[in-house]
């Protein structure tokens, strides 16, 4: 890992606690869905935090929208969602970001125009290119950035999406998280062009491929890519190549792959990977290593504590916001 | 002293609807499949791309699912998309996005997001179309909670709902009935809104209730006419909307008339007609001195040849006998 982009020391401290902080939230969720306290799906992003939290440093979250996947707990913390409201949503409770509506999959933040997880795949594709037509119209200069997986681009609407934000030139940053395996599906089993990114120069889209494992190399992409959006020349398309270290979901027994890929993948893991590079640059102090593990740990034991403090929805809400009485502003609080 | 009623054609009503959305609301447009250079497939927009300018008439790809979620998107985000679906039974291409995104975003949200987003789509048959683009899918819409489903079949309706739509919060899905295009009818000067939210009474009457809405109010109120020349006075109300249901205006027709005939174009298995049947079999039986009885289309893909399609449609005739069937013959 030799970044050509240089970060100053705070900044690269940012990208590894940001990476921390999604790596440490998801492995309690999986201490409290073995505690039955987290139930349904859970899709764990172990693995793939280097493509968020590149994405997110390149772009202004909360300016900027973003529309992610069912596997987007990084994306929501990426993009300053906070830990506890997050936590509470998996617990089911009331304090959580959808009041217990949404649960793992569906987690959404107005506030920091986090346009939500989607858990149909290719689903949240249009509603992006949507999002990215009224910032052209309403507010110049901000970008949607679109999560998706490769298994999307399987997807009729995946293409319907890549030729609409071309031909409108729309401000729409795709980011296509190639993780291999659509559920267990290997890439070649189901795509015959596996170079995702070559699929959008069919859509004369300027497109690059980076190393997903790498947080700084994301970065770096997506600089370019908002670089590029911010002039108005329509979108961009990000295929960043990663790795998920787990299973799909809780339910998944992995026959799919084999315990020595997933090994050597797991030497690429961008969290070891950011904190040895800055250890031999001189960028990270053990203490410093250790000051940062201590802040994350203490934000979830009270996210935790937040969720389990919380309270269940009454039921008397149950059918509130089926239908709505006003359209809410994204300014409001 | 009030202007003259107008006179106008159902089509015309539409465009009029449009014509004034665009000029009520900066952050509303048009888009959809040949809305404009073509002026839409039933040439409602006919006009408006001259008037208004391609940012406001957008014609969209042939991606209903793309264009759809992308019209979500941006109400999400703060315009006005007043869609145009050519047809229903190409709605179908965008399900997933009404379904799992407009129709379900804001409660999974936990109200943070409203889609204010307005459908209008053609449906129904009568024009030889035959099976691909004559159905009629307002009733399974209508089975989904989180949309509105409004299905004008005046052209005062015609005239003032979308307008009401388009300040509505929610997603707004209006069904025009093709063959309603032509049909003309007179504007009451005094009516200059709407509401999406009660049925309404065409025609008064004692012996029997026809519920119904969109094409099948012009033959209910003929089937009405026939049945007073042999002294059978029907009511006839018109839905307007299928989502939500005005139960209490069936309800409160039921109790005077204590017969009831719902005429619904779509299939009966499953339908609209079938949900009302049901909640006044649930609610209402003991207002009912007979049978509840449905008039709807045949259980079989629209057909093009024109005998074998009208016989597949409701009709004037079958709904008049439906009420006969129902209220006793008078000596």
């Amino acid at each position: 890992m030799t970044p050509k982009l240089r970060l100053d020391r705070a900044r690269l401290h940012q990208r590894w606690r940001q990476m921390l902080r999604i790596r440490r939230f998801e492995a309690m969720c999986v201490e409290l869905y073995q505690a039955q306290k987290i139930r349904g799906f859970l899709h764990l992003y172990d693995g793939e935090e280097a493509v968020a939290v590149g994405v997110a440093a390149a772009l202004a979250p909360g300016r900027d929208a973003a529309v992610a996947t069912y596997r987007e707990h990084g994306q929501a913390l990426a993009w300053g969602v906070p830990m506890d409201v997050l936590m509470a949503e998996m617990l089911g409770k009331r304090e959580g970001c959808c009041r217990g509506r949404g649960g793992s999959m569906h987690l959404f933040s107005r506030a920091h125009r986090f346009y939500g997880g989607n858990a149909i795949v290719g689903g949240g594709l249009p509603l992006a290119a949507g999002i990215a037509l009224a910032d052209k119209k309403l507010r110049p200069g901000c970008i949607t950035a679109c999560f998706f997986g490769e298994g999307a681009v399987g997807e009729g609407v995946f293409h319907e999406t890549m030729n609409l934000a071309a031909l409108w030139q729309l401000p729409l940053l795709f980011v296509c998280e190639n993780n291999l395996y659509a559920m267990g599906v290997p890439l070649a089993d189901s795509e015959v062009e596996t170079d995702i990114w070559r699929k959008a120069q069919a859509y004369r889209m300027t497109a690059e491929q980076v190393d997903g494992m790498d947080p700084i190399e994301v970065e770096a992409a997506a600089r370019r890519a908002a670089e590029h959006l911010r002039g108005g020349t329509g979108p961009y398309f990000i295929e960043a190549r990663t790795y998920r270290f787990r299973a799909h979901s809780m339910f998944d027994t992995q026959a799919y792959r084999t315990r020595g890929e997933v090994e050597d993948w797991r030497r690429l893991d961008p969290i070891e990977r950011l904190r040895a590079w800055m250890a031999a640059n001189h960028q990270l102090s053990e203490a410093e290593a250790a000051a940062i593990e201590a802040e994350v740990a203490a934000e979830i034991d009270a996210a935790v504590a937040f969720a389990e403090a919380g309270t269940l929805e009454p039921l008397d809400e149950l059918e509130r916001f089926v239908l709505m009485d006003r359209v809410v502003q994204e300014d409001e609080a | 002293m009030s202007a003259p009623p107008l006179r106008l054609s159902y089509r015309e009503a539409c465009r009029q609807a449009i014509r004034d959305a665009l000029r009520a609301d900066a952050r509303s447009f048009v888009l959809g499949e040949d809305v404009g250079k073509y002026g839409g497939c039933y040439g409602v927009t006919k006009g408006l791309l001259e008037e208004f300018g391609a940012e406001r008439i957008v014609d969209a790809p042939l991606a209903e699912n793309g264009f759809t979620g992308l019209a979500i998107g941006a109400a999400l985000a703060g315009l006005r998309p007043l869609l145009e679906v050519m047809t229903c039974n190409f709605s179908l291409l965008a399900l997933d996005q009404i379904m799992n995104n407009a129709a379900t975003l804001p409660h999974m949200s936990g109200g943070q997001f409203a889609v204010p987003l307005v459908v209008r789509m053609a449906t129904g048959g009568g024009r030889q179309l035959a099976a691909q683009h004559s159905h009629s899918l307002e009733g399974w819409y209508a089975h989904i909670p989180g949309l509105k489903v409004a299905v004008p079949a005046t052209v005062e309706d015609a005239r003032f709902m979308l307008a009401a739509a388009l300040a509505d919060p929610n997603p707004v899905l209006i069904f025009e009935h093709v063959v309603l295009y032509n049909a003309e009818g007179q504007l009451d000067p005094d009516v200059s809104a709407v509401d999406l939210e009660h049925a309404k009474l065409r025609r008064p009457g004692r012996d029997a209730t026809l519920v119904t809405y969109g094409n099948s109010l012009p033959k209910c109120l003929a089937a009405a006419e026939l049945l007073a020349r042999d002294g059978i006075d029907a009511e006839v109300i018109d839905l307007r909307m299928l989502r939500p249901l005005d139960m209490p205006a069936i309800v409160e027709s039921v109790k005077r008339t204590r017969r009831v005939v719902i005429v619904d174009e779509g299939w009966k298995s499953g339908s609209i007609s079938a949900e009302i049947a049901a909640r006044l079999a649930e609610d209402s039986l003991y207002e009912l001195d007979a049978p509840i009885k449905r008039v709807c289309s045949r259980e079989v893909p629209v057909p093009y040849a024109a005998h074998m399609e009208e016989a597949a449609l409701p009709s004037v005739a079958g709904i008049a006998e439906a009420v006969r069937s129902i209220v006793p013959q008078r000596g």
